[in-house]
């Protein structure tokens, strides 16, 4: 099937060589990241995780778009998401290998990297995130490759895949917990110190996942002769719509504990985001857009018109995909650090050739996702006829 | 025969598989690995938990204004680099205001003897430590004496005993280090970019006997060093006989450091 990546007319090889150059420009500057050291980012001594962790902890949440069509395909038996299985399966294993490349750029030595291996710590969570990560790569790749395969030769799916497709939706669950409980067991870092925050991940993983699955359900009806149908794309976003109601609502969970409760250390990092903290406010304008993003999204989201109408759900599904980046890909990370250990604020800025890193690693999740697509779509088309 | 490939296959991936899992049953198996052929330095000091009292007092009254003493001697014999930039300063032990040390404790109505007052912070080598916990490669560890011990030739840089450390004790080297060392120390292991370090106790000095060397540079004796764990020992007098307070005690992790104000 692999050969089907390989055959495409110019409008496809172009977007695959422009992926390319981006991959190769960011690929540079990790170069010089690796012989100058991380000074070339803009984290700190204070802030010493940034973007990368950042986008990581967010494309875990991007990669529930399979778990979203799985489970009520092959537990409910929602006929709709037969077709875009595939579709989000595939998304989960392009969002998966970011993640884990996101940790591998973050690293100060990455070429000692199998230490993790070589000297397995169950303690640490992050121990457990990595076999939960590639675990769920595993599954979908696995899952996803075995059933379009059946399909593109006309036989039924082996039987030994059903197990790992039910294996799969606890593994979902369980991608967004770990990395939760990364931040969430920390006994100084009182903005991640929160029973919920696994809570939080689930509910942001299960708007940000189908927001960017309808949106790429389009792109791909548009591009191509592949249609995921209007049935599919509205069961979606109603799942889409109930879970962001939720994540704005446990967003708001904390703003009223920290606040009513008054304890300074509670409160200090949300200050931070919103309105700023002695002086520092250098994200309030993005948690401010995060605000009206959010209740933009669910405005057109609830309203049934508005969702059902194909112009404004993609706006819907734009706003709340870029409202759960803000929150989880920039503010989550960054204001758990501010104030520092002192209750001094250092900001956090990142550098050009940071940015470059982050962006080619989307690139290469990009990339990964057009081969993968390029794939599923040529075997759905042949099927057509 | 027709089979037999196959079954071999099977049987290598069998075999492979297992040798891959050993060291992940290691990690689960109760057992702590044997002790290696190596003997204890018939000098070297020996305690249960190291730790160290800081009697900011005689710190304030008996030494001169801005005196570095116990920084300096550390930075020295460490090889710890002077970088030269707040962001990725590297530090093992140095000063902070007390709202900085212990925040959360301070009031608006503070003695004037205290105000804009250093108070000397480093590792707190604590009994529960957060920073041992997170580490996915047993870098950084416990020893059977309290210690908290990194190996820097085992750290990946993947920070998070930086995040996990609640007193802010831990430094990454963002950049190579040895140009900022003004005198290599042989006697001591200079970094590489991308580990994090932070204070050792003096590992290396209690193995031959001598007390850390912020303990013996200061020329006041503010800084006491003995075994919690062992009631005569000088930590323990101090301890018995002054009301201390540690930081940020709240969180759990049992620091080892004890300031007497």
């Amino acid at each position: 099937m692999l050969e089907k990546a390989f055959k495409g007319d110019q409008r496809y090889w172009r977007w695959v060589l422009s992926l390319l150059a981006v991959m190769g420009v960011g690929f540079a500057c990790w170069g010089l990241q690796l012989n100058r050291g991380l000074t070339i980012t803009g984290l700190s001594r204070d802030v010493s995780w940034g973007l990368y962790i950042a986008q990581f902890t967010f494309l875990v949440g991007v990669a529930a778009s399979a778990v979203m069509v799985v489970l009520p395909y092959y537990l409910h038996n929602v006929k709709a998401f037969g077709k875009i299985t595939i579709i989000g399966e595939f998304l989960a294993v392009a969002a998966v290998t970011m993640c884990m490349l996101f940790i591998v750029v973050d690293l100060g030595k990455p070429m000692r990297m199998l230490n993790v291996l070589l000297y397995p710590s169950p303690t640490s969570i992050l121990f457990w995130d990595m076999i939960a990560l590639n675990g769920y790569l595993f599954l979908n790749i696995i899952i996803g490759w075995n059933v379009l395969e059946a399909e593109s030769n006309d036989v039924a799916p082996p039987q030994w895949i059903k197990p790992l497709i039910y294996l799969s939706i606890p593994w979902a669950v369980s991608i967004h917990t770990v990395t939760a409980f990364l931040y969430a067991g920390l006994p100084g870092r009182h903005f991640w110190l929160t029973a919920i925050l696994a809570a939080r991940f689930l509910a942001s993983a299960f708007c940000s996942g189908p927001a960017l699955l309808i949106m790429l359900c389009y792109l791909l009806k548009k591009l191509t002769r592949f249609d995921a149908g209007k049935e599919a794309i509205q069961k979606l976003s109603v799942i889409m719509t109930y879970a962001m109601i939720i994540s704005v609502f446990f967003v708001g969970l904390e703003i009223f504990t920290a606040f009513y409760s008054q304890i300074p250390g509670h409160m200090a990092a949300i200050k931070y985001l919103f309105v700023g903290l002695e002086g520092h406010a250098k994200l309030v304008p993005f948690m401010w857009l995060f605000a009206v993003l959010s209740v933009f999204a669910l405005v057109i989201l609830i309203n049934p018109k508005t969702r059902e109408n194909d112009k404004t759900l993609l706006m819907g599904c734009a706003a709340v995909f870029f409202a759960m980046w803000l929150e989880k890909g920039l503010g989550l990370v960054v204001a758990g650090f501010i104030p520092n250990m002192f209750e001094v604020v250092r900001e956090y800025i990142p550098t050009p050739p940071e940015i470059l890193i982050v962006l080619a690693v989307w690139a290469t999740g990009t990339f990964l996702l057009t081969l993968l697509y390029k794939i599923a779509v040529t075997v759905k088309e042949e099927k057509m006829g | 025969m027709e089979g037999s490939r196959r079954s071999f296959l099977k049987l290598a991936g069998v075999c492979a598989l297992g040798l891959g899992v050993k060291p992940a049953v290691n990690a689960f198996s109760a057992d702590a690995p044997a002790v290696g052929p190596f003997s204890l330095n018939p000098g070297a000091l020996i305690g249960k938990q190291w730790a160290m009292v800081v009697d900011m007092k005689k710190c304030w009254e008996k030494g001169k204004e801005g005196c570095k003493d116990c920084l300096l001697a550390c930075h020295k014999v460490h090889n710890v680099p002077e970088i030269g930039n707040i962001k990725e300063e590297i530090k093992w032990i140095w000063t902070e205001h007390y709202e900085n040390a212990f925040p959360g404790q301070e009031s608006h109505f503070m003695p004037e003897f205290m105000h804009g007052k250093p108070f000397v912070v480093l590792c707190n080598h604590c009994t529960n430590p957060p920073c041992v916990r997170v580490c996915p490669t047993k870098a950084t560890f416990k020893r059977p004496d309290g210690i908290t011990q990194m190996d820097f030739h085992r750290c990946i840089g993947c920070r998070y005993c930086m995040a996990a450390c609640p007193f802010g004790a831990r430094s990454f080297n963002f950049k190579e280090p040895r140009p900022f060392v003004k005198d290599i120390d042989p006697t001591f292991p200079t970094r590489e970019r991308g580990v994090v370090e932070k204070c050792n106790f003096c590992e290396e000095r209690l193995a031959v006997g001598q007390l850390p060397a912020c303990v013996t540079s200061c020329k006041v004796g503010a800084l006491t060093f003995g075994d919690a764990e062992n009631p005569k020992s000088e930590v323990r007098k101090l301890l018995a006989a002054n009301f201390t307070i540690r930081r940020k005690a709240e969180t759990g992790t049992q620091p080892n450091v004890y300031y007497i104000v």
